[in-house]
């Protein structure tokens, strides 16, 4: 059971949250180029180790947040809020 | 050493003192002219079809683990070729003919059984997504039988059939030729198969780089040293990403991990493959008596080789809510095995920008049925430098071209294939 801290709500239970994928992919701009739209849409780092990524708190506040979290071990290294303009709650907090 | 019923007569009168080894153990040579990387079904049966059918035989398998000790001993060993779209059908067809002959060609019992698969379903619009499914897979020459709630029943009489169930069953597609083998034996027989023929399998020899010279590989770098290649093949699903990113190409696929679990050893109850239409649950009986089910990815990104608790009780409860007797089973072991899951559900087998590497990749949860079909077309094409007519649609490339083949149609979201 993956433990996360959502920085409103605090640790949760990893099935209060849905997963929403790598985070660290750039969207281009509409005038992007073909090849810069098929690295967004389609190929990902897909890292073992380290993994920047979404996830809703969907049976919770319901808050898109980003989490680092390792691949291989599942350590939780943070967890930001997904909007830069919002407080950023107890984020930063290393979980094990 | 032909392996036959006097053979085995022949050991036990002797104390069965005579067995040797099913395959060598030896040294890398400097130089090959294909290796493989990735010791599992896969690449064992690539090797073995190099050396069978296209006459190479100065080929290396590389594995980092021992043969057969990935996601080929990591899967609930099921067999079908219940596909709907042309691509997906005619290979995975291929694959099953490849089955159907496989013991008698390897000289190695895999225990292939075909008991059959039955997909069933609860209402109209399953049954006629299933019965479209159904007929396309008749058009291209595969088994399809429909079978009405009395068909299920007589299949699969222990499902909750009851008036007040939450999802009522109303039939059931079957492919009667599916069923189930034994993995480690594919592993095997295939080692054995390729070592007769000359191959090298070389365990505990990671990869840990590629020397290159341009668009062409000279070699690979190992935990054993440098072993020059004229081709390369990688066939190490689970880890594509990881062995590609050496090379400096980025893979359409993430790495997902998927559970499976084994209940204790009970009377024959469960004689079918059964997948679940209102979850997804699928569920045989091991030749042990254990019964062996699984269901989703745990659904987020993962190199883990073990599964967490909460995919565990959704797919127990879906298990429990198809066939509630099983809820009285106690489950003896559990396991994950990590998925190449490409970005349409389909598998990857193919040339690379890379002159002489080839990929075999991108299986999703589909790879042991594939074993011998996905070997076979890979020596074609490493072979060849050139894909078979049967993994033609299955390019690196169809990602950036749109050719993509997504039988389930969700789109370029990996945890959802």
């Amino acid at each position: 059971m993956l433990r996360i801290e959502c920085p409103w709500c605090g640790v949760r239970n990893e099935d209060e949250f849905s997963y929403g994928g790598d985070a660290a992919v750039d969207r281009p701009s509409d005038e992007g180029s073909p090849d810069e739209w098929y690295d967004y849409v389609y190929t990902r780092n897909n890292s073992a180790g380290k993994h920047t990524e979404h996830w809703q708190h969907v049976n919770g506040c319901r808050a898109w947040v980003i989490v680092v979290r390792d691949t291989v071990t599942h350590k939780i290294y943070s967890t930001v809020p997904a909007s830069p303009n919002l407080p950023t709650g107890k984020a930063g907090v290393d979980q094990t | 050493m032909h392996y036959s019923a006097l053979s085995l007569i022949k050991h036990a009168l002797t104390g069965n003192r005579g067995w040797t080894r099913a395959w060598r153990n030896p040294e890398p040579k400097k130089q090959y002219d294909v290796i493989i990387i990735g010791g599992g079904g896969h690449g064992l049966a690539t090797a073995y079809y190099l050396a069978r059918l296209h006459g190479i035989t100065n080929v290396a398998v590389l594995e980092k683990g021992y043969i057969g000790g990935g996601n080929t001993g990591r899967n609930t060993t099921i067999v079908r070729s219940n596909y709907m779209l042309n691509a997906n059908s005619q290979f995975y067809e291929h694959s099953m003919k490849l089955w159907e002959g496989l013991s008698q060609e390897l000289n190695y019992n895999v225990m292939f059984s075909q008991r059959g698969i039955l997909n069933i379903f609860h209402n109209d619009a399953q049954r006629d997504a299933f019965a479209r499914r159904g007929n396309a897979m008749r058009l291209n020459g595969v088994d399809a039988v429909m079978h009405d709630l009395d068909g299920v029943k007589k299949l699969m009489p222990h499902l909750d059939f009851s008036k007040n169930t939450r999802f009522p069953v109303t039939g059931g597609l079957a492919q009667p030729r599916g069923g189930t083998a034994r993995h480690d034996a594919v592993a095997w027989g295939y080692a054995r198969g390729a070592d007769r023929l000359g191959v090298d399998i070389i365990q505990r020899c990671e990869v840990t780089g590629f020397r290159r010279d341009g668009d062409k590989l000279l070699g690979v770098e190992t935990s054993r040293g440098f072993i020059g290649a004229g081709q390369v093949g990688v066939a190490v699903a689970g880890n594509s990403s990881r062995v590609f990113k050496m090379v400096g190409i980025k893979l359409p696929i993430e790495s997902h991990v998927l559970q499976a679990y084994v209940t204790e050893g009970i009377k024959p109850l469960v004689n079918t493959v059964c997948t679940f239409g209102a979850g997804h649950f699928y569920i045989s009986q091991s030749d042990k008596g254990g019964l062996v089910f699984g269901g989703d990815l745990d659904g987020y990104n993962s190199y883990a080789q073990r599964g967490n608790l909460p995919t565990f009780n959704h797919v127990v409860a879906g298990g429990v809510t198809m066939m509630p007797c099983l809820a009285r089973l106690r489950i003896l072991r559990q396991w994950g095995g990590v998925m190449d899951m490409s970005m349409d559900g389909t598998p990857i087998i193919s040339k690379t920008p890379i002159d002489n590497l080839y990929m075999n990749g991108g299986w999703c949860y589909g790879g042991f049925k594939a074993t011998p079909g996905s070997g076979w077309v890979f020596a074609h094409t490493i072979a060849n430098d050139k894909a078979h007519e049967l993994n033609r649609a299955f390019t690196l490339e169809r990602f950036r071209e749109g050719y993509l083949l997504d039988e389930k149609g969700v789109g370029a979201t990996p945890n959802a294939h």
